[in-house]
C-alpha cells in the first residue's frame, strides 16, 4: 500500500516536470532543429559533418555503421566489453558445476521425447543453417545496407537458441559447447582491441584505422578505414553471438547446462 | 512518418505497456512484452531509423523475450499482483 | 485551454506519449510486488527513453541514413554538394541508441540471473515475502 502511494507521488511529480520540458522541444521532424543543423550563428552540429564527409573519408555508404565503428569506435569497444562482462557475470552468478556428474553425457542425436517435437525439430534444423547464412550476410553487408556486427551477431546467437528450443539444450551444446562460446567471447573483444592497438605500432593513435594501409595493402586511407570497420564488426559479432547463447543456456537450465526448456 | 500510422502505433504501444504490467500470468506478460518490442520496431522503421529497428527486432523482441520466458518457466509462473 | 492543446500538446503529441510510457515503467519499478514485473517495467522505461532520443533525429521528407549510389558517385568525383544533409536522417541518435539497446539487454540478462538465484534461496519472487524472510533470518540471529 505504501509503495503504491509513494510511487504515484514520484510518478506525478516526475511526469509533470518532464511534460513541461517536453512541450518546449522543437517540432517533430524539423530539419533546422539544433540537434539536426546546429544553432544559428554557432557551430554546425556534428551530424552535418558526418553526413557530408563519411563517404569521402571511409567509402562506407551506411552512415550508422561508419559512425559506430570508426568515428565513435571507442564507445563501441567498451560496449562490447560491457556485453562480455554481462556474459561473465551470468557465468559467475548461476553456473553450477557438480563434482560427481562432471563427465558430460554425450547428447543423443536422435530427438526423443514426445512425438510433437519430431516435426518441430526437423523443420527448425532445416531453417537454422539458412538463418546463419543470412546472419553472415548481414555482418558482411553492413557497409551498404542496414545491418552490421550487432545485428548479425544477435542473429547468429538466435539461431543457436532456436536449435536449443526446438530440439534440446544438450543437442545445441554439442554443437556450440561451453568452452567454445567462452573462448569466442574473449576472442571477439581481443580482435576489436587488436584492431585498436595495431595503429599504435605504426605510430598513430589508438583505433585510427587509416594507419593500416600496409596491413590491408590498399592504396589510400579510405579503403583501409573501410576494411578496419569490417574487422571490428567481426569482433563485435563474435562476442555478441557467444554471449547471447551463453545467457540463454545458463538462464534456461538454471546454471547446470544439462536440462533445458 | 505517416501521421495516422504513428498515432495508432503509439496508442497500441501504451495499451501493450499497460497490459504487460497488469496481467497476473508472467508468461503472458512476457509475450505482451514481445509485442511491445515489435511495435517499437515498427515505429522506428516509420521514422527512418532502420538500423535501430533491425536491432530492436532481434534483441528486444527476440532475445529479451526469450530470456524472460526462460526465467519465468524456471521460477514461478503466477504473480500475486 | 484550447490554446494549451494547440501549442503544447499537438505538435509534440508523440513526445507526450513517450513521457506517459516512461512514467508507466517507472511506476511499475517502484510499486509492483513481483520482481519480474519490476524488470519488465524497467525495460519499458528504457525503450521509452530510446524512442525519445531517436525521435530527435527525424527530418521531414528525409530518407534513411544510407548514402545512395548516385550521390556517392557524384561525391567521389569531387562534387561535395551532391550529399545534402537535409535529405538524410540524422545518424547520430541512431548510433547512440544502438549501444543503449544492447547494453539494456545485457543488464536484463544479469538481472534475470540474480532473480533466479533469489528464487533458489528464498523460494519466492514476491518482494514483500522476500523481505519478510530476510527479516526473519535477522531476527533469529
Amino acid at each position: 500500500m505504501n509503495a503504491k502511494l509513494y510511487a504515484s507521488i514520484a510518478v506525478v511529480i516526475t511526469g509533470t516536470i518532464l511534460l513541461y520540458a517536453v512541450s518546449d522541444f522543437p517540432a517533430f521532424g524539423d530539419p533546422r532543429s539544433p540537434a539536426n543543423a546546429g544553432v544559428a550563428g554557432g557551430a554546425p552540429s556534428a551530424s552535418q559533418y558526418y553526413i557530408k564527409n563519411t563517404y569521402l573519408d571511409t567509402k562506407v555508404p551506411n552512415l550508422v555503421t561508419a559512425v559506430l565503428a570508426d568515428y565513435r569506435s571507442y564507445d563501441t569497444l567498451f560496449e562490447t566489453v560491457v556485453i562480455f562482462t554481462a556474459g561473465m557475470a551470468i557465468f559467475a552468478i548461476i553456473r553450477v558445476v557438480r563434482r560427481d556428474d562432471s563427465v558430460e553425457v554425450p547428447a543423443d542425436p536422435k530427438i526423443d521425447g514426445d512425438h510433437h517435437r519430431i516435426v518441430v525439430g526437423i523443420t527448425c534444423r532445416l531453417v537454422v543453417p539458412l538463418v546463419q547464412i543470412f546472419a553472415l550476410y548481414v555482418i558482411a553487408h553492413g557497409h551498404y545496407s542496414p545491418g552490421g556486427g550487432f545485428q548479425g551477431g544477435v542473429m547468429l546467437g538466435a539461431s543457436f537458441i532456436l536449435l536449443a528450443l526446438s530440439t534440446s539444450l544438450p543437442e545445441a551444446l554439442s554443437r556450440f559447447g561451453e568452452d567454445h562460446f567462452m573462448k569466442l567471447a574473449c576472442l571477439g573483444v581481443f580482435v576489436y582491441a587488436g584492431f585498436g592497438f595495431l595503429p599504435m605500432i605504426f605510430g598513430r593513435n589508438f583505433l585510427d584505422y587509416g594507419a593500416l594501409q600496409g596491413v590491408f595493402m590498399t592504396k589510400g586511407e579510405e579503403m583501409a578505414r573501410s576494411h578496419g570497420i569490417f574487422g571490428v564488426e567481426i569482433g563485435v559479432a563474435l562476442t555478441v553471438m557467444s554471449v547471447m547463447f551463453a545467457m540463454f543456456a545458463n538462464l534456461s537450465s538454471r546454471g547446470r547446462l544439462r536440462g533445458g526448456l | 512518418m505517416i501521421l495516422s500510422f504513428d498515432i495508432i502505433l503509439l496508442l497500441f504501444l501504451v495499451v501493450a505497456a499497460i497490459i504487460s504490467l497488469w496481467v497476473k500470468d508472467l508468461l503472458a506478460a512476457a509475450m505482451v512484452f514481445g509485442i511491445y518490442g515489435f511495435l517499437i520496431c515498427l515505429l522506428w522503421a516509420g521514422m527512418g531509423a532502420v538500423d535501430v529497428a533491425f536491432t530492436e527486432a532481434t534483441v528486444g523482441a527476440g532475445a529479451s523475450t526469450v530470456l524472460i520466458v526462460a526465467t519465468v518457466l524456471n521460477t514461478r509462473r503466477r504473480s500475486s499482483d | 485551454m484550447l490554446s494549451f492543446f494547440k501549442e503544447a500538446v499537438a505538435p509534440h503529441f508523440n513526445f507526450w506519449i513517450y513521457v506517459i510510457i516512461m512514467m508507466i515503467g517507472l511506476w511499475s519499478v517502484i510499486a509492483k510486488n513481483n520482481l519480474i514485473k519490476k524488470l519488465i517495467g524497467l525495460a519499458i522505461f528504457q525503450t521509452a527513453i530510446l524512442l525519445l532520443y531517436v525521435s530527435l533525429g527525424v527530418k521531414e521528407g528525409a530518407t534513411i541514413p544510407i548514402i545512395d549510389q548516385h550521390a556517392a558517385e557524384l561525391a567521389a568525383a569531387g562534387d561535395i554538394s551532391a550529399i545534402n544533409p537535409d535529405k538524410y536522417a540524422n545518424p547520430l541518435p541512431h548510433v547512440l541508441m544502438l549501444t543503449a539497446i544492447v547494453v539494456g539487454v545485457a543488464t536484463l540478462g544479469v538481472a534475470l540471473a540474480l532473480s533466479q538465484m533469489i528464487y533458489k534461496d528464498f523460494g519466492t519472487l514476491e518482494e514483500d515475502e522476500v523481505l519478510g524472510k530476510i527479516k526473519a533470518l535477522h531476527d533469529d540471529v
